[in-house]
């Protein structure tokens, strides 16, 4: 038997035909994912990355090389700086804001009460709708003169006048957070609860019987326990919530006078609107750049965690 | 976890848990309650929760004026080949990835996943010239393959990491049966990841509906606009049809919702053993 196996020629002669390596196999079925990630995410960065260095605009046709023109320009450009300290802003309170509510959600969700079934199923509503319904629902919900937001307000007397929510530079930013943290904070209140489920019970029981009040065990216990998945979802919400686009897009358009422009609505004004592909592409590499150093200081962050745990 | 809780307690947990209700529950409620209303209800000033006279008025200019359905079936066509798309390339991949001995796989499905964390919109430009070029301009194939790209990530990740979940004996079973690769693969592997299948169908029909920035670079017409372009550019002349829109967002949003509370329990799970959990 052993011999039949070690050499499959005389054990199965009719199979060896069609019988590839494995190795070939494992390329030839990986080729499909690569080309299509390689045609659809790399090519782009490639070459956004070579028209960031020309002045290519489809209304002047024109395609030369310019070096490092754009970025300069770049450097220099109010606009660009503005919607990138948006970004920054949006980004930063989103995420902030999502972990912590999202950690306090999974915590109730922890304890067993009756309905729980209810709950979890509710909160995977605003994660399932689409973002362009999400952001026209906002803009109905804090409409400035009908909003149902506003009414709740003024008749729990925290107001005294409508708020003019997306109509007006104070408070633009402000609403579209909301509509985010809204829209991504139970499915990261999900996320949570599943990495809380794999604290061993056993360890917080231990605990208890030491004496230790809940919000210890909490502090000292579950919340070191569920770093690495903090980090984790904390890094892909923050990278999400950087290229915010449907949602400023379709709410505000990056206004009233820009004061909600992010990087994602910009890039597509210059790209789509004054067609400069060149300079389009300098502002959305820059994005991608910036993007990276965020994911460096999390993995950084990450890694320490981990060396620390161990 | 614990069979000892004051009422004090009790009630913070009940209380939090109706807050989490409301919040994720409330808004759509509202919208979905708005779109039964007629527009002098929406603007008296005195906003009620039931539809007092209910009226399909809304549903109708959704529908008759703005031709919401060619949108759906837009929607449709789209995301439905893009499900199918990622389902067999991403399988394809992910089935390598755990079954066949590659070297550096993890690396591989790192920059697999990192790809998904691309901003999109310094995709869309080059994207954009590339289907200029190609006449792919107002195509469905222009946004499927696009989809197709963003959303393999998540679906290779996921089906990896549930062939990941299936006992290695099958595969020296089947190999002892003289079973090929991609026998392996079509009459064993894939039957039994049925669920899984499931879930990560459901994600990539979720990524191709709710899709916008593409769907806006690529098409300009209604015969080849999906939903979102569709929704995002309901406007009428001088003012907000906040009705009108909250019909369409229902019509859109209900079956999905519907879909995703059926499967809930597939897609946490599906989404968090790759993931986070170590």
């Amino acid at each position: 038997m052993s011999a039949a196996a070690t050499i499959p020629g005389i054990g199965r002669p009719r199979r060896l035909g069609r019988a590839l390596p494995g190795a070939l196999w494992a390329l030839l079925l990986l080729t499909p994912a690569f080309v299509s990630l390689a045609s659809v995410s790399f090519y782009p960065i490639v070459n956004g990355l070579y028209l960031s260095l020309t002045n290519t605009s489809l209304i002047t046709q024109e395609q030369d090389f310019t070096g490092f023109s754009n970025y300069v320009e770049l450097w220099g450009d109010p606009q660009f700086w503005n919607a990138w300290w948006h970004t920054m802003w949006f980004t930063t309170a989103s995420t902030v804001l999502e972990t912590v509510i999202g950690l306090g959600m999974a915590l109730i969700l922890c304890e067993a009460f009756k309905g729980r079934g209810l709950v979890r199923a509710a909160m995977l509503v605003p994660w399932a709708m689409p973002t362009v319904v999400t952001s026209k629902m906002f803009g109905w919900l804090f409409d400035g003169q009908n909003g149902i937001v506003n009414h709740i307000l003024l008749n729990a007397g925290l107001i005294d006048q409508n708020i003019n929510w997306y109509g007006s530079p104070d408070t633009a930013m402000t609403t579209i957070i909301i509509a985010d943290v809204w829209k991504t904070t139970p499915f990261m209140a999900l996320l949570l609860l599943t990495g809380f489920q794999t604290v061993p019970n056993s360890l917080i029981e231990a605990a208890r019987m030491d004496g230790a009040k809940g919000w210890i065990t909490f502090w000292y216990i579950r919340l070191p326990l569920l770093m690495p998945t903090l980090l984790i979802a904390g890094l892909f919400r923050a990278l999400d919530a950087f290229r915010v686009f449907d949602l400023v897009y379709v709410l505000t358009g990056g206004g009233p006078a820009d004061s909600t422009e992010t990087l994602s609505t910009l890039s597509y004004k210059v790209l789509f609107s004054t067609l400069q592909f060149g300079y389009g592409s300098a502002v959305s590499t820059a994005m991608f750049i910036t993007e990276g150093i965020i994911a460096l200081i999390f993995v950084v962050f990450l890694v320490r965690q981990i060396r620390r745990a161990q | 976890m614990n069979g000892t809780r004051s009422p004090l307690q009790s009630l913070a947990i009940y209380a939090g848990a109706l807050l989490i209700l409301v919040w994720s529950g409330g808004p759509f409620l509202w919208q979905f309650s708005t779109s039964f209303q007629l527009d002098k209800m929406l603007t008296s000033g005195s906003p009620s929760l039931i539809p007092h006279p209910f009226t399909l008025e809304h549903y109708y200019n959704a529908f008759v004026e703005k031709q919401l359905h060619r949108y759906v079936w837009n929607s449709l066509v789209v995301s439905l080949a893009t499900t199918f798309l990622c389902l067999f390339v991403g399988s394809l991949a992910a089935f390598a990835l755990s079954r066949l001995n590659i070297k550096g796989r993890f690396g591989i499905l790192m920059v697999i996943l990192s790809v998904s964390m691309f901003p999109q919109i310094a995709l869309v430009g080059p994207l954009y010239l590339v289907a200029t070029n190609l006449g792919l301009l107002d195509t469905y194939t222009a946004l499927i393959i696009t989809y197709l790209a963003l959303g393999l990530p998540l679906v290779t990740w996921v089906l990896f990491g549930y062939f990941e979940t299936l006992p290695r004996e099958i595969d020296e079973a089947a190999r002892m049966d003289g079973v090929s690769v991609p026998g392996l693969l079509w009459r064993i592997i894939l039957p039994m990841s049925l669920p899984s299948l499931v879930t990560t169908g459901l994600l990539a029909f979720i990524t191709a509906w709710n899709e916008f920035l593409f769907a806006l670079a690529f098409t300009s017409n209604i015969d080849r606009q999906t939903i979102p372009v569709g929704i995002a550019n309901f406007t009428n002349l001088y003012y907000v049809p906040w009705g009108d829109i909250a019909a369409a967002s229902a019509v859109v949003t209900v079956p999905l919702i519907l879909l995703v509370l059926f499967f809930q329990r597939h897609i946490i799970e599906g989404l968090t053993q790759g993931g986070v959990k170590e």
